[in-house]
């Protein structure tokens, strides 16, 4: 946002519309319920499960109350919910639902089979443990066990990036280049039912935005009848799928061009990630989520002592921004990725080998013509651990995080892992190859 | 009472349940510790040896019940405590397989499993705590919330119609049903003494009360405004059949409805097992079953 702005410009008149706007004290969950409200799609359904809940109790209040022409449908499990919403999207309906751990589990089957069909559905996750043993609170395993489902997935750092994230997933997903199912994902609890001050739009700006949904085919077109997701062997089922991984590097496109749309209407800019005090950073944490919010905290508390710590917070894991993560990354000395998540590969989170596969392969040695090495990484890529914290809504806290730069400082500093690399809260680390560090934070050994 | 001769001491009904996992969840006026002390009473009156007992329950308030009760138990996933309930009785046909239920787990999103349930007559015992609400999401309508009644997903009024479980099940196959109602703690405890001893697939509706998330939206606020509610409107099932469709209007019936003897399922499951030759350490080929 310029500083600089002069009276009657057309800058000027967008900030007065954002003064005009409504500041007002809402839980994640309240959010997300008002952009789908304000979004109104023609169908929802859904079922209840902690702590994704309230949104659609919320919804349910403005279907009853007649503010949304929105069909709704409370159905009898979580796969029956999705399955609606695959039906109502076929026939041409703009449709969501929403939900949290086993009930995303139960969705399973029919997640690939809303993004095989190419259906642009709209679904809030709030994030929560899976069973078992059972455990309502927040973690990333729901989201992180669907990210090769073939939706998109955005994730949130608050309640107004969930709300913000709702109303810009509809035009991604509707986009004609895209057509895939987009994941709204944000912490359960600690996003979802804290309360947060965030500015809101007016219905107008939200349907304005969002515009209508127009698909080329649908079903309930008697003269133009398609059949959606037949028996595809191996003569299409192949190109199909090639489709819709060219879908998803089309995303890559218009997340940025949505975001930069909805800058243009709110001045809030969000692109695939935020790199936070990274242009000189020498080691950084790569966090999605909540726990972005305490990591900016430490950053800013670490560069106040002078030490050159950054943050890089992922906005979207699918499709996975790796040129973007690499151009970000490449030149520091050491990064933690924290996942909140563990994928039980014993080789690192989800997050984490996404990353340093991104990483992979940067270091430039061939010097140009002036004898400078080339790529983007000329000290070769940073070294690259990973922390699995917060399972099961365990806290994560300021010094937690400390811990974790403390870590990465003391290998910048030449400090080889050793038996008590597991100091304080961090674990130790399980190792599971001689270059790969796999820490547990916060954890009881 | 007789103490079960395990040594372990039970004598009464907290000696039956996890004491020290208190408080429990449940609200003040919910009727789930009710049923609970009834299933406990039950299990005390037919002095089931604990070490034999499995409890298998699903998500919701009543499946917290598996918690606090001291038997081997599996806390599973939301409407799937009947198939895994399956999984160990095939396993162990030995052991009484109980499940905790509530009306939105059994009938909702359990509901196929427990069609199929009824339908294959295997012996297990499904207790199912029917409060007409889902009230560990804060009072969505269930397939058990009555026909106008409110729900946070029905501000303006249920428009649906609820299963009669009861009859769900008989017409399903189920050769032991019965309903009780927390209103009637004895009697609901002979009920699920009655599918206990059964042999077959054992249905108990226990009709109880959710003051907070139903009552509260139905004009009936406290626990007891609920249990008022079911003596009211409970009919025995012998008076029932002697009333006119009329006069049974909002009522709801209690009692057995049905006590049948039919093939059991693990005992079919033997009987086919032994068709096909399997002997112990023989060599027909079979996998060994695993008991």
């Amino acid at each position: 946002m310029g500083e600089d702005v002069r009276p009657g410009t057309a800058e000027a008149a967008g900030r007065d519309d954002r003064a005009r706007r409504r500041r007002t004290a809402l839980t994640g969950n309240e959010a997300v319920a008002l952009a789908m409200r304000q979004v109104e799609p023609d169908v929802v359904a859904a079922y209840p499960i902690t702590p994704q809940t309230d949104i659609v109790q919320f919804f349910a209040s403005f279907v009853a109350d007649g503010r949304v022409k929105t069909e709704f449908v409370t159905v009898e499990s979580e796969h029956s919910a999705m399955s609606a919403v695959v039906g109502a999207s076929a026939a041409g309906a703009r449709a969501m639902t929403a939900t949290s751990a086993n009930g995303l589990a139960l969705m399973w089957e029919v997640l690939y089979i809303a993004s095989g069909s190419r259906l642009p559905i709209v679904m809030p996750v709030v994030n929560r443990a899976l069973s078992a043993p059972i455990n309502i609170h927040c973690d990333h395993s729901d989201a992180m066990g669907a990210r090769d489902s073939g939706w998109v997935q955005l994730w949130s750092e608050d309640a107004q990036e969930a709300y913000d994230n709702v109303i810009q997933a509809v035009r991604i997903a509707e986009d004609p280049r895209v057509l895939l199912p987009v994941m709204v994902c944000y912490d359960g609890f600690i996003i979802s039912h804290a309360l947060l001050n965030l500015e809101v739009l007016t219905d107008d700006e939200v349907k304005e935005f969002v515009g209508t949904y127009r698909p080329d085919r649908s079903l309930l077109d008697p003269d133009r009848p398609v059949t959606v997701g037949p028996l595809d062997l191996y003569d299409f089922y192949f190109e199909h799928k090639r489709q819709q991984a060219e879908a998803m590097a089309a995303a890559r496109e218009v997340i940025p061009e949505v975001a930069a749309a909805y800058a243009a209407l709110t001045g809030r800019s969000y692109g695939m990630m935020e790199a936070y005090r990274l242009a000189d950073a020498e080691a950084a944490v790569v966090v999605l989520g909540s726990a972005a919010g305490t990591a900016r905290f430490v950053v800013d508390r670490l560069r106040r002592e002078g030490r050159k710590a950054g943050l890089l917070k992922l906005r979207v894991f699918r499709p996975f921004p790796a040129s973007e993560m690499a151009e970000a990354l490449g030149g520091l000395r050491a990064v933690a990725v924290m996942d909140r998540c563990d994928g039980f590969s014993a080789a690192g989170g989800p997050v984490f080998n996404e990353v340093r596969s991104a990483l992979y392969g940067l270091d430039g040695v061939r010097p140009d013509a002036a004898g400078r090495p080339q790529g983007r990484a000329p000290n070769g890529p940073p070294l690259v651990v990973n922390v699995v914290y917060g399972l099961g809504g365990r806290d994560v806290d300021p010094e937690d995080i400390e811990a974790v730069f403390d870590l990465l400082f003391r290998r910048i500093e030449g400090e080889e892992p050793r038996g008590e690399d597991g100091a304080g809260v961090l674990s130790r680390s399980l190792r599971p190859s001689p270059n790969t560090e796999v820490h547990y934070l916060g954890v009881r050994e | 009472m007789v103490a079960p001769e395990d040594g372990s001491g039970r004598t009464d009904v907290l000696s039956y349940l996890r004491v020290d996992r208190f408080p429990h969840l449940w609200c003040p006026g919910c009727g789930h510790g009710i049923v609970l002390g009834a299933l406990v009473r039950a299990i005390m009156r037919l002095e089931l040896d604990p070490r034999r007992v499995v409890v298998v329950s699903g998500i919701g308030c009543a499946a917290r019940a598996a918690g606090y009760l001291n038997f081997d138990g599996v806390h599973t996933t939301h409407g799937r405590a009947i198939a895994f309930a399956s999984g160990i009785k095939l396993a162990r046909p030995e052991l009484e397989v109980i499940v905790i239920t509530g009306d939105g787990d059994l009938a909702a999103i359990g509901g196929n499993h427990f069609v199929h349930a009824c339908r294959r007559n295997m012996g297990i015992t499904v207790v199912c705590f029917n409060n007409s609400i889902y009230g560990m999401t804060s009072g969505q309508y269930s397939p058990m919330t009555p026909y106008h009644a409110m729900a946070t997903t029905a501000p303006y009024g249920h428009i649906e119609r609820p299963f009669d479980l009861c009859a769900l099940a008989a017409g399903c196959g189920a050769t032991y049903v019965a309903r009780g109602a927390a209103y009637f703690p004895a009697r609901l405890a002979d009920y699920i003494a009655g599918g206990l001893r059964h042999k077959g697939f054992a249905f108990i509706e226990a009709v109880t009360q959710c003051p907070t998330y139903f009552g509260r939206r139905n004009k009936m606020p406290r626990g007891v405004d609920l249990l008022r509610w079911q003596k009211e409107r409970a009919v025995p099932v012998e008076r029932a059949a002697r009333m006119t469709p009329e006069e049974l209007e909002g009522k709801f019936t209690v009692g057995v409805f049905r006590d049948a003897e039919e093939l059991e399922y693990t005992e079919e499951y033997d009987r086919i097992i032994a068709l096909a030759g399997y002997r112990e350490g023989g060599e027909s080929g079979c996998p060994a079953p695993g008991r």
